[in-house]
């Protein structure tokens, strides 16, 4: 046969028999019920496209000029208007309601999910599972368990898209955004940047490995860096100073941070805010917009000193930090190491003097 | 002809066209053709507005963000500076006002005298922004070219109730100005096109020109100058005078 | 003294002696025109250039899609190509196609004036509209820019070094142009109307293009404030927008959409009108449900100013919000469905005809169902989530500006045709590139939904194989579009000089545009009409023609 047709197209035809996806793999719990509403949807676009085919058809055969050479003049009729407002109106309705609820379905992640960060920038995805393995454009998950991702961007807007789950989130520059999933079905699926975000957009491509939770405890194992994000959370706390003021003291300069993820916290402008990923993150970077009730402003910005993988990290630590016996004893030892030849005896004042000195420029403050 | 006739001459329509030197082809009087193009004036006030609204919605979020930010910036702007300016536009779209009626009274001399005293006022205006922005580029505080923190984050001699802002929020005072360098640019771009304008009509007006019953555009660019002194009357408040109770 | 209204038989039909078109002669007299009919062609001779560009950028698109690794051009070329594909065809082509050639010609030819309310700011627009697209030309021909469409903040005032800002500046000075004209058809349609000429007696021509207007006023500014600020951004670098500084990225994507999703609409408004015009005459009948068809437009015009939020779905706005934008979404689809509804009623007891127009208006009625449908698919928050931001998204507006747009302005340009140069266009090949256009746009766009739906990312150079099969059915059914586009601009020009003479009414219309004669006099009317019917009334227009042959015989 192929003797007879040039071989491109040979080839295009062979692969046209062989290998043709029509519809993507339903690979997420989510996914049987996004394509129960798509069909939904179909098949109320095939309909009214249907009767409209069908009016415009058969009055054209109808009414053709040869066999109909009059007009009969027709203003309108209330009825029948009214009729094609609101039937098409009550399924738009419909549709809302469904698509409402399944929106709201796939970006509020369950409490129980476990917690993947996603650091996407010109042109890779990086994925950092809480045990510290690190991935870059492939997502490794185990099935059957609900994932959440936090996710950011270190530059432009990127889209991090699972086609094969139905879901996708724009990773955006300057904010956490989250999705969350439950893979069903083992094998690897498309992962994609669906953001232009640049001149190698389409290579910003990678593969989400779903695993069985045997195999994943395996792969973890295998691929663990050492530390897990807490662990280098941990020493960056230390590092940056923070558990000279966060130490939990009662007379800590700064909110105890023990036990506080999750928790509403007054801010020093009366509102009340929820202390979830986003909010640490900006505290961390802009504090002046998130002073706790009764703390003086005196905690300088992290602008520019902590990467987003750090801040990841800082914010994995304090999430799972539930006592302060850890920062207490991070902060003594940090200061041995860190204090004066001239005057290590009195750690806890030299520590002081040091969060003080920071904000240098912002001049004297809470005298 | 039966009563389905289209087409009949339209004698008054004609009369009328045959007499005024001042009607364009197109329309059937006088009166059409100013309410055109007064009607005209407005749709492009309406777009003005929403041009204006979006620099304006761009400030009402950050401001809502970065009100720390945008007290301490608002604090650099000269007050003295921006009264006067304000009292200086009020001033002349008084003038302008009367330069309308003096159009209307056909009045020529009146007419040049007060365009003349608007223009003059439209000039001492952009003069009076013309030193505060070299003032600001002399106190750094023009962003992206020109811009330091450094006043923000300590004690203003001449605000010493004022807390010193932390480094983040001062950096946000550079959203302030952005959008005080944007508002005032694009104000002072619309004085400047009306100065120009003003320039024509004088020249205009000095021959006669809106004076004899056909004074739309004098009208019209009323309209325009009054629009651009309300706008001023929205920045004045919100880009000096923010937190000044305190 | 009805001499004005003689429908000369079309078989004995000369061409006037005297008419627009040779009024005056030479560039001078086309280039200071102030008459709405030359500024109408100028615009149409500019639109077809930029159309052309355009349609070559996509074009390579398509070549380079063929095969998955992207072998035909590097990848930063191809972000060019789809830059200039957009930002031409957006803002150069299906902007001012419609608004300012069909409406320039038609507007103060249908409401029975003289011409536009202010011939020189007409003139003036048009001048803005070629310095804006003189802004593009250099940004093409220097280097092109590579931000998309859309201009993404910060991508494209902090990541790329392309010509973004003569691009964003080339749409900023093209946007007054919009302005100008949309407050020209808002004056005209207010003041110019000929005596008895009513709100209600209107086409539902002047009706969608009022809507139009109103969106060209509003909406324009905003993406002119938008662009200016990424201009200033790039070239001062403030922070508006700049996570960095404090500035918001999403607040561009908010201004943005603002104006680019009510001009949608400026992009399937006008097409309606035409729709409302050729289905009638074809159908010989009135348009069903006038009052709902022409309220149905402004509830469109007003509607798309509340939802431009759902090109943002799933880029961190609060799902609340969200809620909101998808209702309004859904309602902002209802006039659309009311619409073609009473379309396809009209032709109901109809003596319909099977001219080149009438088959473009089916194609608009077939093409744009599919589109609003799909539209749905995408206003529905959950599915959104799984589509937006793919190919699918990409058939769907195609499916609305290209299939549903363009083939109304091909059936404007056939139906109106005879007005515009006096002489007819081959009928058969009208036809026949009718039906090339419905197939090839078809199976140029069709995969792409079926391809959408596996996830193929939009604006993507090189692909996963497993989606080539349908990328190469696309690009074949893009090359029989191809043809589809070059028939017309061949045989249309073919007719200007060996077209048959059209006569005054070749359609045998009822509308003021086919009282006259065709090409029209520079000044429309020989006296201002008086108009005693209403739109698309037919008895009125075999009363006329009876009592003409009853004065002539």
């Amino acid at each position: 046969m192929h003797y007879f047709i040039s071989p491109v197209l040979w080839q295009f035809l062979s692969k046209w028999l062989s290998q043709f996806p029509l519809f993507p793999p339903e690979a997420s719990s989510i996914a049987p019920y996004a394509d129960a509403f798509f069909f939904f949807l179909m098949l109320i676009s095939i309909v009214g496209t249907g009767i409209v085919m069908v009016m415009v058809i058969t009055f054209s055969i109808m009414y053709r000029k040869e066999k109909n050479p009059e007009a009969t003049q027709i203003e309108g009729s209330m009825l029948l208007e009214t009729t094609w407002t609101l039937i098409p109106l009550a399924l738009f309705l419909i549709c809302f309601v469904w698509g409402a609820l399944l929106y709201f379905r796939i970006y509020t992640p369950p409490t129980n999910a476990m917690n993947i960060y996603i650091v996407g920038k010109q042109w890779m995805w990086k994925a950092e599972h809480p045990g510290g393995q690190h991935e870059i454009d492939a997502l490794h998950v185990p099935e059957g368990r609900p994932i959440a991702l936090t996710m950011i961007s270190q530059d432009v807007f990127h889209s991090f898209s699972i086609p094969a789950f139905r879901v996708k989130r724009e990773v955006i520059p300057g904010r956490y955004t989250t999705v969350w999933f439950t893979p069903t079905k083992p094998g690897t699926y498309h992962l994609f940047c669906t953001q232009y975000c640049g001149t190698l957009h389409s290579q910003m491509i990678g593969w989400v490995t779903v695993m069985t939770p045997g195999d994943y405890q395996a792969w973890l194992n295998g691929s663990t860096s050492g530390t897990s994000l807490a662990q280098n959370g941990e020493r960056l706390f230390a590092a940056l100073g923070c558990n000279a003021c966060h130490s939990g003291n009662a007379t800590a300069r700064g909110p105890n941070l023990a036990g506080a993820y999750g928790s509403r916290v007054q801010l020093a402008n009366g509102s009340y805010e929820t202390m979830d990923d986003a909010f640490l993150r900006d505290s961390i970077l802009n504090p002046s917009m998130h002073v706790a009730a009764g703390y003086a402003p005196i905690m300088p910005t992290y602008q520019g000193q902590v990467s987003e993988e750090g801040l990841i990290d800082l914010v994995e630590y304090i999430k799972g930090l539930k006592t302060n016996d850890r920062v207490q004893q991070t902060l003594n030892t940090s200061l041995v190491q860190t204090s004066t030849p001239a005057g290590g005896q009195n750690a806890p004042q030299s520590a002081a003097a040091r969060s003080a000195k920071a904000p240098s420029h912002t001049g004297t403050v809470n005298q | 002809m039966d009563s389905q006739t289209v087409i009949v001459p339209q004698s008054h329509a004609e009369l009328e066209h045959e007499h005024s030197p001042h009607l364009h082809h197109h329309f059937a009087n006088m009166g059409q053709q100013r309410e055109a193009s007064n009607f005209g004036m407005w749709l492009f006030l309406l777009t003005e507005i929403m041009f204006f609204g979006g620099m304006f919605t761009a400030y009402l979020i950050y401001r809502n963000w970065y009100y720390p930010a945008f007290v301490a910036g608002s604090h650099y702007m000269k007050m003295w500076a921006g009264t006067l300016n304000t009292v200086v536009l009020i001033c002349s779209s008084f003038t302008m006002a009367m330069g309308v009626y003096s159009a209307e009274m056909r009045n020529r001399k009146n007419l040049i005298r007060y365009l003349s005293l608007t223009l003059i006022l439209g000039f001492v205006f952009l003069g009076i922004k013309a030193y505060e922005w070299h003032n600001e580029w002399v106190e750094h505080h023009v962003p992206g070219l020109n811009f330091s923190i450094n006043d923000f984050t300590h004690v203003d001699a001449r605000y010493p109730t004022d807390k010193p802002l932390k480094v983040d929020m001062a950096e946000k005072t550079q959203i302030y100005f952005s959008l005080y360098f944007l508002l005032t640019g694009v104000h002072a771009l619309h004085m400047v096109v009306g100065v120009s304008i003003i320039i024509f009509l004088i020249f205009t007006a000095w021959g006669g020109a809106y004076t004899t019953g056909h004074m739309n555009l004098i009208e019209n660019f009323g309209l325009y100058w009054h629009f651009v002194d309300i706008v001023w009357i929205f920045l004045f408040p919100l880009l000096y005078l923010i937190s000044r109770h305190q | 003294m009805s001499t004005s209204i003689t429908l000369p038989d079309q078989q004995t039909a000369t061409l006037p002696k005297r008419s627009y078109l040779n009024s005056e002669y030479g560039l001078k007299s086309w280039l200071l025109t102030f008459d709405h009919k030359r500024i109408a062609i100028l615009y149409l001779i500019t639109t077809s250039f930029f159309f052309t560009i355009g349609g070559s950028a996509a074009a390579l698109i398509r070549l380079n899609l063929l095969t998955p690794g992207g072998e035909l051009v590097a990848a930063d070329t191809y972000n060019k190509l789809f830059s200039i594909h957009g930002i031409i065809m957006v803002f150069f082509f299906l902007v001012p196609i419609a608004p300012a050639v069909l409406g320039n010609f038609l507007i103060p030819i249908m409401i029975g004036a003289r011409d536009v309310a202010f011939p020189r700011i007409n003139l003036l627009s048009w001048y803005l509209f070629v310095a804006g697209g003189c802004f593009e030309l250099y940004a093409i021909i220097w280097g092109g820019m590579d931000t998309g469409w859309t201009f993404t903040t910060p991508l494209s005032t902090h990541y790329v070094n392309t010509h973004v800002i003569a691009a964003a500046l080339g749409i900023f000075v093209a946007g007054f142009s919009s302005i100008l004209t949309g407050v020209n058809f808002i004056v005209t349609i207010h003041r110019l109307r000929a005596p008895g000429m009513t709100w209600f007696r209107l086409p539902l021509f002047i009706w969608s293009y009022y809507a139009t207007s109103f969106i060209f006023v509003l909406a324009t500014p905003v993406i002119a404030i938008a662009l200016a600020l990424i201009v200033l951004e790039r070239f001062t670098g403030i922070g508006v927008f700049d996570p960095a500084k404090g500035g918001d990225p999403l607040l561009f994507q908010h201004l943005f959409w603002f104006y680019s999703h009510p001009a949608v609409y400026v992009m399937i408004l006008p097409g309606m009108g035409v729709m409302s015009e050729v289905i009638a005459c074809f159908s010989r009948k009135r348009v069903f449900g006038y009052t709902a068809v022409a309220f149905s437009s402004v509830a469109i015009g007003v509607f798309s100013f509340f939802v431009w939020a759902h090109h943002m779905f799933i880029m961190g706005i609060s799902n609340y919000s969200a809620l909101v934008f998808s209702l309004m979404t859904m309602l902002v689809a209802v006039p659309s469905a009311i619409k073609i509804f009473n379309w396809s009623a009209t032709m109901f007891k109809g003596s319909i005809s099977f001219d080149t127009p009438m088959l473009y208006s089916f194609s608009f009625i077939g093409l744009f169902t599919i589109g609003g449908m799909t539209g749905i698919m995408l206003a529905s928050l959950g599915m959104d989530i799984h589509l937006t931001e793919t190919f699918f998204v990409v058939a769907h507006f195609h499916y609305v500006m290209v299939g549903g747009m363009v083939s109304a302005v091909m059936a404007g340009l056939h139906f109106w045709w005879p007005k515009i140069t006096g002489r007819m266009y081959p009928e058969n090949l009208g036809r026949l590139s009718a039906a090339i256009l419905f197939l090839g746009f078809n199976l140029t766009f069709f995969p792409q939904f079926i391809v959408g739906y596996l996830g193929m990312p939009r604006r993507y150079h090189a692909y996963p194989p497993d989606f080539q099969v349908l990328n190469v059915l696309s690009t074949a059914g893009a090359s029989v579009l191809a043809i589809g586009y070059l028939m017309p601009a061949i045989y249309l020009l073919w007719s200007l000089k060996y077209g048959k003479v059209a006569g005054a009414n070749p359609w045998n219309a009822p509308g003021l545009e086919w009282q006259i004669q065709s090409p029209p006099l520079t000044e429309n009317f020989v006296e201002t009409p008086i108009v005693d019917f209403e739109a698309y009334d037919f008895e009125w227009l075999a009363n006329q023609t009876k009592s003409e042959v009853q004065t002539i015989g």
